[in-house]
């Protein structure tokens, strides 16, 4: 294709566009000269004059040992830091308040108490999970929180001395310990008794009738396990010792459990959380374990709250 | 290629994308379908700027505005009907029954809603009017539009665009009283305290007000609403149309220059230079055609003028057009209106409508939900008795506290006491008032003897007040397999 001569002066317009051509030509293929958008084009300036300036102000320039740290210093491990104590100081007021608290007096402070045991929910997963499962609800040997069965006593300050001291901590003068002889390894009690004390532990918790195993093992109880769990076998908070004649079982009801827990006896631990945990933690952690439904009031039943209004919110 | 005009070609200007628009400068008229637009135009105006006005007594704990949009509170009042957000239904069910009863007037009268209820065309025949005032009628104002830019236009112009501007404020204030208690709000915006978006939202409103009804106009009916082609694919041989009837009005002039006998349009232009969308009628149905019938108005005038009977310009079905082509006498407008696709609408939105009117009649102001905790499912307590734990949330729907029951209906010897009670108090039912619009949560326990297996479980709230009301929910209650050893 040979270019007409209409282009004297100027490059060559392209006759069936009518637009003018760049004046390049490869194998006679010609390029029209259709030149961005104006506004096109001063958007992409724009853009680059932005991009200049973010990256003088944002660190954006990799180096070697560190990146360009931009004019405001601004990082993103900076803003999580900033924002983590700005939740920090939302949360201080609360603590404060928890640390004045002491913690037979939560249940007065309806809304503080409402707090703590979110707080203490969370706490919970975080710590406690492992052992007494994300419902509470514990497993064999992990006592169950949602029940109304206490070892150490379910009163919030009860609980708070539990989670502060642990059980079986060495080291803490104050931990919690009980201590059951292994009657069959130590060979305090032969086989044969202890099957007797079994058979007078199920009796008395309603799973066996009477029988004369029972009988001879009422003997042996009175002897060996009264200490503890008392003459009637309802257990002793004071030592940890659990009631016999209830339904819960901890490491569990059936004859072989408990014939294992005569014979061998256990000693379940829990950590000291006193020296883990801030004290305004452990107190939340008390307050949530209370709420499961189990916690003990301090004194007599409070009056019934029929009439008043039920705590509020969406 | 090369055979072509290169002058024809080359340095062509760019094309345009549409034809310039043709400013329209409406003639007035007078006539029975002019008087229904102004009473139509008055009456949607009247309920536009008085509705926000109106009280309505609900009690102390609620606003007494008779339609009030809170947003705030997340209510929308309506006269005697109070929609929480959860029941937004209704008013999911009037868009419904707007957008059906838009179906309904489009097969029974054509499109009476562009020509008469339109907000359009309210403002744009407002705006209209303002014309005529201050410019004057259709040739005084096209004689101001073509003359040059001097004081005299100036201050014509500019005192139009301030009545427009008042005009356009008053839409957009208007507005805002919807949303929050009107003369509160009305004292708050004259002394600068109302909230930034009563500010924006006038401002807005305003602009928009001003744009559309003042210079868009007939475009926003003509290329930007989407109503008319939804419209024109609705529209039968059944719909009443503004329609000019050719085969009496045909051949138009007012002298025939052969002697040949002539219509009845003596092509005076009247229909078309009282248009407010700026179409010729005799050019048959167009999309432009509001049918407002002005058209109408300005032909009979015509006619009764020069003696000849009205209705050449008339509302005609495409079906009855025929007849009437025929020699065959027109059908009265009453019979048009009721065929069967009016029938079919109509029985559809009564059937919406009953459906909303029985819903609200029949709703409950109170609701409860309840989630039973599954973690762990149910629990053994030293006594052997079974506890499950639910998470009960009461809802007061109404504008006051009320006197609640809970009453649980489970297993046999199956008792509930909640957190805030101790467990001795356990009872079959429990009784809290619950405040004013409140969703009051409530931990329950519910408590069945050992040896209870897992069943069915439901809690029913009762109001215990004089308006009643109740409503339950049903759960279960898990218990062990088998006896735990």
């Amino acid at each position: 294709m040979s270019a007409p001569e209409n282009n004297e002066t100027g490059p060559r317009i392209d006759e069936p566009t009518g637009t003018a051509t760049m004046g390049h030509e490869w194998d006679g293929i010609e390029e029209l000269n259709t030149p961005l958008p104006t506004w096109w084009l001063y958007t992409f300036y724009a853009c680059i004059v932005f991009a200049i300036g973010y990256c003088v102000v944002y660190p954006a320039i990799p180096g070697i040992k560190e990146g360009s740290h931009g004019t405001f210093g601004w990082t993103s491990r900076g803003q999580l830091a900033a924002e983590m104590d700005a939740a920090k100081a939302a949360r201080a007021p609360v603590l404060a308040a928890l640390d004045a608290t002491p913690i037979e007096d939560l249940p007065k402070n309806p809304e503080l108490l409402a707090k703590a045991v979110a707080g203490g929910k969370a706490a919970f997963k975080v710590n406690c999970v492992p052992c007494h499962g994300s419902g509470a609800a514990g497993s064999i040997g992990y006592p169950n929180l949602n029940d109304d069965d206490w070892l150490w006593g379910g009163t919030l300050t009860d609980i708070q001395t539990t989670l502060e001291h642990g059980i079986r901590q060495p080291g803490d003068d104050a931990t919690r310990t009980s201590m059951m002889p292994s009657f069959g390894r130590d060979g305090i009690l032969k086989p044969a008794d202890v099957q007797d004390v079994v058979s007078y532990v199920r009796l008395i918790s309603g799973q066996e009738p009477n029988n004369a195993s029972a009988q001879r093992g009422a003997a042996l109880f009175a002897a060996n396990c009264v200490a503890c769990h008392g003459a009637d076998g309802k257990g002793n908070r004071m030592f940890g010792a659990p009631n016999l004649t209830d339904k819960v079982w901890l490491y569990g009801g059936s004859r072989t459990a408990i014939t294992e827990t005569v014979t061998n006896a256990h000693a379940g631990v829990m950590p000291a959380w006193g020296n883990r945990l801030s004290p305004a933690t452990i107190k939340m952690l008390a307050a949530y374990v209370h709420s499961l439904g189990g916690g003990e009031a301090f004194a007599a039943p409070a009056a019934p709250a029929a009439e008043t209004a039920a705590s509020t919110g969406q | 290629m090369t055979n072509m005009d290169p002058k024809g070609l080359t340095r062509q200007p760019p094309k345009r994308l549409h034809a310039e628009t043709q400013a329209v400068h409406p003639r007035a008229v007078d006539g029975r379908f002019r008087r229904l637009k102004w009473a139509v135009m008055t009456f949607c105006l009247a309920v536009y700027y008085i509705t926000p006005w109106l009280r309505w007594h609900r009690g102390p704990y609620s606003p007494d505005q008779a339609v009030l949009i809170d947003l705030e509170h997340r209510r929308f009042y309506m006269f005697a009907i109070e929609i929480w957000p959860q029941e937004f239904y209704f008013v999911a069910g009037l868009l419904i029954m707007a957008g059906i009863g838009l179906f309904l007037v489009t097969s029974a009268v054509g499109r009476a809603w562009c020509g008469y209820a339109c907000p359009q065309t309210v403002w744009t025949d407002l705006f209209q009017h303002v014309d005529r005032l201050i410019d004057g009628d259709r040739n005084a104002q096209m004689k101001l539009a073509k003359a040059p830019w001097g004081p005299a236009k100036i201050a014509r112009r500019l005192g139009k665009w301030s009545i427009y501007l008042l005009i356009s404020i008053s839409t957009g204030g208007a507005w805002i009283f919807y949303f929050a208690d009107a003369p509160t709000l009305a004292r708050e915006f004259v002394t600068l305290q109302a909230p930034s978006i009563a500010y924006s939202t006038v401002f807005v409103l305003t602009c928009t007000t001003m744009w559309f009804g003042g210079f868009m106009r007939e475009q926003v009916c003509i290329y930007m609403c989407p109503w008319p082609r939804i419209q024109s694919a609705m529209l039968d041989e059944k719909s009443l149309l503004v329609t000019y009837k050719d085969w009496r009005g045909e051949p138009r002039g007012k002298k025939s220059p052969t002697g040949a006998p002539l219509g009845d349009c003596i092509d005076c232009g009247l229909c078309a230079a009282v248009c407010p969308t700026g179409i010729d009628i005799r050019e048959g149905p167009q999309i432009g055609c509001i049918t407002c019938a002005l058209c109408i108005d300005a032909c009979d005038g015509v006619m009764e003028k020069t003696g000849r009977p009205r209705g050449l310009i008339d509302y005609v079905t495409l079906e009855d057009s025929a007849r009437e082509r025929q020699g065959l006498a027109a059908t009265p407008h009453w019979k048009l209106i009721w065929h069967a696709r009016t029938l079919i609408y109509l029985g559809i939105w009564s059937a919406i409508g009953a459906a909303l009117l029985f819903a609200l009649g029949t709703r409950q102001h109170l609701s409860i939900a309840v989630s039973k905790d599954r973690n762990p499912p149910y629990m053994i307590l030293s006594s052997g008795d079974i506890r499950n734990a639910y998470a009960v949330r009461w809802k007061n729907m109404e504008g006051r506290p009320r006197k609640m029951q809970l009453t649980l209906d489970g297993p046999a010897g199956a008792k509930m006491w909640s957190e805030d009670m101790s467990k001795e108090m356990a009872a079959r039912d429990l009784t809290r008032i619950i405040p004013a619009d409140t969703t009051a949560p409530l931990r329950i326990y519910v408590t069945a003897p050992a040896g209870t297996h897992e069943g069915k479980l439901s809690f029913t709230l009762r109001a215990l007040d004089q308006d009643g009301g109740e409503v339950s929910y049903a759960t279960r209650f898990d218990a062990p397999d088998e006896d735990h050893d």
